[in-house]
């Protein structure tokens, strides 16, 4: 009688095993990892030790994609302008999202409203249309130009200046610093009221409460938005690609645009494979930097 | 005292306005611009209003530039975006699920793999993710911009494991003493449970699948699959300087995300933070 209903019991607990079910819930990341993650970084990095076009055989060449790099001016200056577009946006970007959470923490029943407005920015900027309109916007004839040349500096144009042509586009990246800003309120929330109320007794002021209280204790949520705007940041890709063309005199031809143009209007699909695979390891580089350094300054309350 | 304190709330909603309005005076700036003639968008002196309002540039932009109207664009711009939105859905609830609660062996393992695939930039894939769809012969079709949505998007999957996690346990447990399975306490506990953690997931990944470029810029190259932003694209690329149409195309083509963020704002708001800070 065991014997009987053992089987019909075998195959039940098989499905119902924390195993089975696991994978099977599972698994359409499993075959996304292993398809679409692993198995083209394989093929990448194959590729970027080969000279490949599309549609034909690649063909082995060793490291020479790498030292071709090297020499690459373009390669370099590309480099250069994306650390410089990070290391100028990323920062602004977090300060002016930290700033409008702090502003938009006063309780007042238009509080969602504000914030509604306030995210709006970060909901379309990546798209085409904003593109397009900051291209216009700041633009020789467009009303920021405008307004600078009305205030004396005739001749000044953004976009024909390999000195001040990034800046729009740090702007825009600035520009969209809802969810950042979404992130660092909900931070402020759970900072203890008691912690102000006692530092303001021992006679603090407002700047000395924000350096030693509210930074400290957002220095978690700092480290994880750092994290994900740093990464979005050095692929920033859409608006180089419309505003500016990755001009002038590749002033803002930031990588992901570098690689774009090299694999796809090029076709040297090995090479750009090898520049992909060059950022890949600055960025983890940098990141890796950043997480062994957080210990030092994120605090944790418990 | 009391004036002052009064004094202060009105000050400091004059500055929020007037900086929010500064904040989202580019939108406004290409609404009105896609309301004038050619003339009065860019130069010195233009008006922020038009003089007259020009209702032509919507008709003239909708006829597109090409062989296509905007009729098609926004087809497959709706199928692109409410495919793919159903996809991460459905995918990242799952695998969020098996993640969060599920002790499978090699769970450890799988979620570190879904993380550093989230701190992993896509655009370091693109090329030879395009290789593997070029090979299989998909390259201008629907699929490479779709398929993967179904495999679940790791951001969200985070998202939403955050969210299975501050679900209080006993709820499994009690539904096991019932004698409900994994699957049952998926579908009829954790799912209807996921719901703001949904509604935030539909949100995001519907106007960041409806805001992409490169995706279909590598995949959708025919003027039959371009989507809204390829078609706003091609537009100013052969019709370079025919603002008022191009602005009223741009302003349309922000509609529907518009329209999705109005209805689920409050959910928005509250789910964006969830997933971060409670880790």
């Amino acid at each position: 009688m065991q014997k009987a209903a053992r089987k019909p019991m075998t195959l039940r607990a098989f499905i119902n095993h924390d195993n089975t079910v696991g994978y099977l819930f599972a698994l359409p990341f499993l075959i996304g990892f292993l398809w679409l993650t692993i198995y083209p970084m394989g093929l990448s990095l194959y590729y970027s030790f080969c000279n490949y076009k599309i549609a034909s055989t690649p063909e082995w060449i060793g490291l020479n994609n790498y030292i071709t790099l090297f020499q690459d001016e373009k390669f370099g200056r590309s480099l250069l302008v994306t650390i410089q577009y990070v290391a100028i946006g990323v920062p602004l970007k977090l300060i002016f999202a930290l700033l409008v959470a702090m502003l938009l923490t006063r309780p007042t029943r238009l509080q969602g409203f504000y914030r509604a407005i306030y995210y709006i920015p970060s909901l379309i900027g990546g798209s085409v249309a904003v593109a397009l309109v900051w291209k216009q916007l700041f633009g020789s004839r467009g009303p920021i130009v405008t307004l600078i040349k009305g205030m004396g500096a005739t001749g000044f144009n953004f976009f024909g200046n390999s000195t001040w042509a990034f800046l729009p586009l740090v702007l825009c990246n600035a520009w969209q610093f809802g969810s950042s800003m979404l992130i660092f309120a909900s931070g402020l929330k759970q900072i203890p009221k008691d912690y102000y109320e006692a530092s303001e007794i021992d006679g603090a002021g407002a700047v000395k409460r924000f350096f030693s209280i509210t930074l400290p204790c957002l220095s978690p949520i700092i480290l994880f938005n750092l994290i994900m705007q740093l990464i979005s940041g050095f692929m920033t890709f859409t608006q180089a690609q419309i505003i500016t063309q990755g001009g002038p005199n590749y002033a803002t031809n930031y990588i992901a645009l570098n690689i774009f143009t090299e694999g796809f209007a090029y076709s040297h699909m090995g090479y750009a494979c090898a520049q992909s695979w060059v950022m890949l390891l600055i960025m983890a580089a940098i990141t890796g930097i950043i997480f062994k350094t957080s210990s030092s300054w994120t605090f944790y309350e418990n | 005292m009391r004036r002052r304190r009064i004094t202060m709330t009105v000050l400091y909603h004059l500055f929020v306005v007037a900086f929010g309005l500064l904040m989202i005076y580019p939108v406004l700036w290409m609404i009105m611009s896609s309301f004038k003639m050619k003339s009065e968008i860019l130069g010195n002196n233009v008006p922020f209003f038009p003089t007259t309002w020009v209702f032509e540039n919507y008709p003239n932009g909708w006829k597109g530039a090409g062989v296509y109207t905007f009729a098609t664009y926004f087809k497959n711009s709706f199928i692109v975006a409410g495919l793919g939105t159903l996809g991460t859905v459905i995918s990242s609830a799952m695998v969020s699920y098996a993640l969060a609660r599920v002790p499978f062996r090699g769970r450890k393992f799988w979620f570190t793999c879904m993380i550093m695939t989230m701190l992993l930039p896509g655009q370091v894939l693109m090329i030879p993710q395009y290789i593997i769809w070029n090979r299989m012969g998909l390259v201008s079709t629907f699929i490479p911009p779709i398929l993967p949505k179904f495999l679940g998007w790791p951001f969200f999957i985070y998202m939403m494991m955050q969210f299975i996690r501050g679900l209080p346990k006993e709820l499994d447990e009690a539904a096991m003493i019932d004698g409900c399975s994994k699957y049952s306490i998926f579908s009829r506990i954790v799912l209807p449970l996921l719901g703001p953690s949904i509604i935030t997931t539909i949100v995001i990944s519907f106007y960041w699948i409806w805001d992409d470029y490169m995706g279909p810029l590598l995949y959708l190259n025919k003027p039959e699959l371009y989507t809204v932003s390829l078609g706003i694209k091609n537009f100013a690329d052969v019709q370079g300087t025919n603002f008022g149409p191009m602005f009223a195309m741009s302003t349309l083509s922000l509609i529907p995300v518009f329209l999705l963020f109005l209805f689920f704002n409050r959910y928005l708001m509250e789910g964006v933070t969830a997933g971060s800070v409670k880790g």
